[in-house]
C-alpha cells in the first residue's frame, strides 16, 4: 500500500522524476556560467605580453627591461625568462605544468569512473558496492582539489596572482570557481556516504539519488576537460 | 512526527504571521510576491516623480546632481528587479499550477525559498540608500566609472543585491520550468498550454540561460572592486567593453523576461473578453519561442556607440529588425482575435487593447535605433527612454495591470469595481501618453538622458513641463487601483467561480481556489477546457468519498537558507566574517531541509 503510494506521489507528465529533470536544467544553466567564464580567458589569452605566460614565449629582451624597469613586472617574473640563442630575444618559460595538470586530470577522470561504480552498487541495491565507490569519488576529488592548491600555490610563487595581469586574474577565476564546484560535489556525495549510514540508508530510492549527484558530477569533470583542453593543451 | 536530531519540527501552529513565513503554498507565496512588489513599484514609482519634479522646469533645484543619479539608477533597478519581473512572478506562482491542472509546483519549499531570498535581495538593493548612498551609475553600471575609483559603496549594494535576486530568479525559474514539464493535468499536452504558460515557459528558460552570465559579470565586478583584479579597468589592462557585453548578454534577454509574461496575460484577456478562442494559438506560441531565440542575437544593437565595426553592426542591426516579424505576427493574432468577437469592455479588456497599441508604438520606434545610423543620434537621449517607457510602462507594465483585473476575482473572490477601474486606466492610459510621448520630441531635438538640469531656451522647457503632468496622472492612476483594492476589500467574496466565462483551467475551480486547487485533478480535452465542458454540459467530477489530498507541509527552512544567503551577501558589504557565519546557517538548512518528512 505504501509503496502503491509512493507511485501516485511521483506521476510525472514525462515519467521523468521532476529533481533529476531540475538537475539536467541547472546544469544547462551551468554551461553559460561557464562559458562566460572560458570567454572572457579566451578575449584576454591573446593580449598576454609580459610574463608570467602560459606557455613558452618569445618577447624581446628590451621590452622586458623596460617592463621591469616602470614597475609592470617584477624581479620573479624576469626569472621567468633567460636569453636565447638569438640577439636581443629572451625565451619565456610557460607557467604551467602540463605534466602535472595531467596527473590531476587523470584523478578526475578516474573518479568519474568511481562514481559510475557507485550509481551502479545504489541501482543494483549493493549498498556496500555503493559506499566504498562512493568514498572513492570522494578522496579522489580530494586529491583532485589538492593538486589544485599546490598548482596555485606553485603559480603565487612564480609570480602570477590576481592582480598580476588578466591571464591572472581570469586563470584564477575560472578554475577557482571549477574548484569549488568540485568542493560541493564532495560535500554532496559526503552527505550521501553520511546518509548511507542511517539504519534506512538512502531510503526507497538510492539509486536515484545517487544518481543525481553523479549528473552533477560528471558534469564538473566534464567542465574540466574543456577547461584542461581550452587553457593548457592548446597554445596561445 | 519524528524528526531527525538537530532539526526543526515542521510548524503546526495555527498563527497567522508564521503561517505566512512557513507556507510553501503557491498561492500564498504568489500573493506574497505580489504585495512585495507592488511596495517596491510605488518605491520605484515615487523615485520617477521625484526625478519628474526636478526636470519640470529648467535649473531645477529639488534635488541635487548626486542625489539624482542615484534616484534613476535605483527606478531603472527597482522596476526592473523589484517590480515587473517579481510582479511576473506573482502571476505565475498562482497561476501556473491552476492553469495546468497541478496541486501546487515540483519543488513547493524551493518556491517559498525563491520568495524569501527576492525579498532579503531587494531590502539590500533599497537599502542602499540609507548606507552611504545607493547606486548611482545608471542600471548598467557602465565600466569604469562603476569602479571603486569612480564610485562609491552603492556599487558594492548593486553587485550582491543583483547576485542575491539572480539566485532567487534562478531558483524560481528551474522550479516552474520543471513544473510545467512534469506537472501537467491528463490531457493537457504542451500544445494545449494556455499561451500565459507558454510565454512563462519561455521566460523561465530565458531567465536559466541569461543570468549565470550576468552572475560572471558581477562576480568579475566584484573581483575588481574588492580583490585588486583589473577585468574592466583599462589603466590594468581590462576591457570595459566586455562589461557591457556581458551585460548586455544578459539585458537584452531580460528585456523579454519583462514582456513576456504581459503578452502571455493579453493572449489571456483578449479571447475571454472576445467571447472566442485565440486567432492563431500555435502562431503566437512559435512567436514567442522565435523571439525568445532572436533575444540571444541582439544585445550588441545596445553598444552602437562603441566602434564594434561595420559588419558587426550590420549582423546585429538584422537580427535586432528581424524581431520585429514575431512581434507583428503576435499583434496581428490579437487583432484578429478581437475582429468578429463580441467584446466586453471591461478594465482587464481595456488594459489589454491598450497594451496592443502602446507596445506596438514602443516597438516601431524600436525598430528606428535598431539602425546603426539612426541610434547614433538617438544613443543617450530622450528618445530612447520614450522607446524603453512604452514597452515597460505601456507593454509590460499595461499587461500586469490587464491580469490584475482579470485574475483578481479568482485571488480573492471579490471584483474590483469596474468604476473605479475605468479611471484608474483613462487615467493611466493619458498620464503614460503625457508623459512618456513628448520624451520623443525631447530626444529628437537633442536632449541627453541622465541630466539632472537643463538651461531654458533650448526648446525643452514645454515638453519637460507635459511629461512631469504626465508622469503625475499615471500616478494619480495608480492611486485609484490602490483605492479599487481597498474599497472592494470591504465586499462580500461573492465573484463565482468564473465570474468572465473564461475558457482556462484556473476558472475550473473555486474562486478563491481550495489549498489543494483541485478536489479532482481535471482531465483536459481542448485548448479551451472550461468551455469545452459548458459546450458538453460536462459538470466538475466528485472526489470519491475518503479521499486524502497530501499536501507538502509548511517548513522553516526555506526563511533559514534565505538568510544564509542574505548573510554570505552581507559579508562583503561590512565584515567577511558575516559570510563566514551565513555558511553554516546554509549548511544547517539544507541539513534539516533534505532530512524534513514532506510525506
Amino acid at each position: 500500500m505504501a509503496a502503491a503510494e509512493h507511485q501516485v506521489e511521483h506521476h510525472t507528465t514525462t515519467g521523468i522524476d521532476s529533481r533529476k529533470l531540475l538537475m539536467w536544467i541547472f546544469l544547462g544553466s551551468e554551461c553559460l556560467f561557464f562559458g562566460s567564464l572560458i570567454a572572457t580567458y579566451l578575449i584576454f589569452k591573446g593580449e598576454i605580453d609580459l610574463p608570467p605566460f602560459p606557455s613558452e614565449t618569445h618577447v624581446e629582451t628590451a621590452y622586458l627591461e623596460e617592463a621591469l624597469a616602470s614597475g609592470e613586472i617584477t624581479e620573479v617574473h624576469k626569472h621567468l625568462c633567460h636569453e636565447s640563442d638569438e640577439a636581443g630575444i629572451s625565451v619565456c618559460e610557460g607557467i604551467f605544468d602540463i605534466p602535472l595538470t595531467s596527473q590531476s586530470t587523470f584523478v578526475l577522470l578516474m573518479s568519474s569512473v568511481a562514481m559510475v561504480l557507485a550509481v551502479y552498487g545504489a541501482q543494483h541495491n549493493r549498498p556496500m558496492m555503493m559506499k566504498s565507490w562512493l568514498l572513492a569519488t570522494m578522496l579522489l576529488g580530494l586529491i583532485f582539489l589538492g593538486y589544485q592548491v599546490y598548482e596555485f600555490r606553485t603559480f603565487g610563487q612564480e609570480g602570477l596572482t590576481l592582480e598580476t595581469s588578466q591571464f591572472g586574474a581570469s586563470f584564477f577565476v575560472l578554475t577557482g570557481f571549477h574548484g569549488t564546484h568540485v568542493a560541493v560535489g564532495v560535500l554532496i556525495l559526503g552527505s550521501l556516504l553520511l546518509a548511507s549510514f542511517r539504519r534506512r540508508g538512502l531510503g526507497s530510492e538510492p539509486g536515484f539519488q545517487v544518481e543525481t549527484a553523479g549528473l552533477y558530477w560528471h558534469f564538473v569533470d566534464i567542465v574540466w576537460i574543456v577547461i584542461f583542453t581550452v587553457l593548457y593543451l592548446i597554445p596561445a | 512526527m519524528a524528526t531527525a536530531a538537530g532539526t526543526i519540527a515542521a510548524p503546526t501552529t495555527e498563527s497567522v504571521v508564521w503561517s505566512w513565513i512557513t507556507t510553501v503554498d503557491h498561492k500564498r507565496i504568489g500573493a506574497l510576491y505580489g504585495v512585495t512588489a507592488f511596495i517596491f513599484f510605488l518605491i520605484g514609482g515615487i523615485e520617477a516623480l521625484l526625478i519628474r519634479t526636478q526636470l519640470a522646469v529648467p535649473n531645477g533645484n529639488v534635488i541635487n546632481a548626486e542625489l539624482f543619479n542615484q534616484l534613476f539608477t535605483m527606478h531603472a533597478l527597482t522596476m526592473i528587479f523589484l517590480a515587473i519581473m517579481p510582479l511576473g512572478a506573482a502571476f505565475f506562482n498562482y497561476m501556473v499550477p491552476l492553469m495546468i491542472g497541478a496541486r501546487d509546483v515540483a519543488f513547493p519549499r524551493l518556491n517559498a525559498l525563491s520568495y524569501w531570498i527576492f525579498l532579503f535581495g531587494g531590502l539590500v538593493l533599497v537599502s542602499s540608500f540609507i548606507f552611504g548612498g545607493a547606486p548611482d551609475t545608471g542600471w548598467f553600471a557602465y565600466q569604469p566609472i562603476s569602479s571603486s575609483q569612480f564610485s562609491g559603496s552603492g556599487m558594492d549594494f548593486y553587485v550582491i543585491g543583483l547576485m542575491i535576486l539572480g539566485i532567487s530568479s534562478l531558483a524560481a525559474a528551474l522550479n516552474f520550468a520543471v513544473t510545467i514539464i512534469n506537472l501537467r493535468a491528463p490531457g493537457m499536452t504542451m500544445m494545449r498550454l494556455p499561451v500565459f504558460i507558454w510565454m512563462t515557459f519561455i521566460v523561465m528558460f530565458l531567465l536559466i540561460l541569461a543570468l549565470p552570465v550576468l552572475t560572471v559579470a558581477l562576480i568579475q565586478m566584484l573581483f575588481d572592486r574588492q580583490f585588486t583584479t583589473s577585468f574592466f579597468l583599462p589603466e590594468g589592462g581590462g576591457d570595459p567593453i566586455l562589461w557591457q557585453h556581458l551585460f548586455w548578454v544578459f539585458g537584452h534577454p531580460e528585456v523579454y523576461i519583462l514582456i513576456l509574461p504581459a503578452m502571455g496575460v493579453v493572449s489571456e484577456v483578449l479571447p475571454t473578453f472576445s467571447r472566442k478562442p485565440l486567432f492563431g494559438y500555435a502562431a503566437i506560441v512559435f512567436a514567442g519561442i522565435a523571439i525568445g531565440f532572436l533575444g540571444w542575437a541582439v544585445w550588441s544593437h545596445h553598444m552602437f556607440t562603441t566602434g564594434l565595426g561595420a559588419v558587426q553592426q550590420a549582423v546585429f542591426s538584422a537580427s535586432t529588425m528581424a524581431i520585429g516579424i514575431p512581434t507583428g505576427i503576435k499583434v496581428f493574432n490579437w487583432l484578429a482575435t478581437m475582429w468578429g468577437g463580441s467584446i466586453r469592455f471591461t478594465t482587464a479588456m481595456y488594459f489589454a487593447v491598450a497594451f496592443v497599441a502602446l507596445f506596438t508604438i514602443g516597438g516601431i520606434s524600436g525598430v528606428m535605433h535598431a539602425s546603426p545610423p539612426v541610434d547614433q543620434q538617438q544613443q543617450d537621449t530622450y528618445f530612447i527612454v520614450a522607446h524603453i517607457h512604452y514597452v515597460l510602462v505601456g507593454g509590460a507594465l499595461f499587461g500586469v495591470f490587464s491580469g490584475l483585473y482579470y485574475w483578481w476575482p479568482k485571488m480573492t473572490g471579490r471584483l474590483l469595481n469596474e468604476t473605479l477601474g475605468k479611471w484608474n486606466f483613462w487615467l493611466m492610459f493619458i498620464g503614460m501618453n503625457l508623459a512618456f510621448f513628448p520624451m520623443h520630441f525631447l530626444g529628437v531635438s537633442g536632449m541627453p538622458r541622465r541630466i539632472y538640469t537643463y538651461d531654458s531656451g533650448l526648446g525643452w522647457d514645454f515638453w519637460n513641463l507635459v511629461a512631469t503632468v504626465g508622469a503625475f496622472i499615471l500616478a494619480l492612476g495608480v492611486l485609484f487601483f490602490i483605492i479599487n483594492v481597498f474599497k472592494t476589500w470591504q465586499q462580500e467574496p461573492d465573484a463565482g467561480d468564473n465570474p468572465w466565462d473564461a475558457p482556462t483551467l484556473e476558472w475550473a475551480t473555486t474562486s478563491p481556489p481550495p489549498e489543494h486547487d483541485f478536489d479532482v485533478i481535471p482531465e483536459v480535452h481542448s485548448r479551451e477546457p472550461v468551455w469545452y465542458m459548458r459546450d458538453h454540459n460536462l459538470t466538475t467530477p466528485e472526489p470519491e468519498p475518503g479521499t486524502h489530498i497530501h499536501l507538502p507541509p509548511p517548513s522553516y527552512y526555506p526563511i533559514i537558507i534565505a538568510f544564509g544567503v542574505l548573510l554570505l551577501g552581507l559579508g562583503p558589504l561590512s565584515h567577511l566574517a558575516l559570510t563566514a557565519l551565513g555558511v553554516p546557517v546554509i549548511i544547517y538548512g539544507i541539513w534539516g531541509w533534505t532530512l524534513e518528512p514532506t510525506e
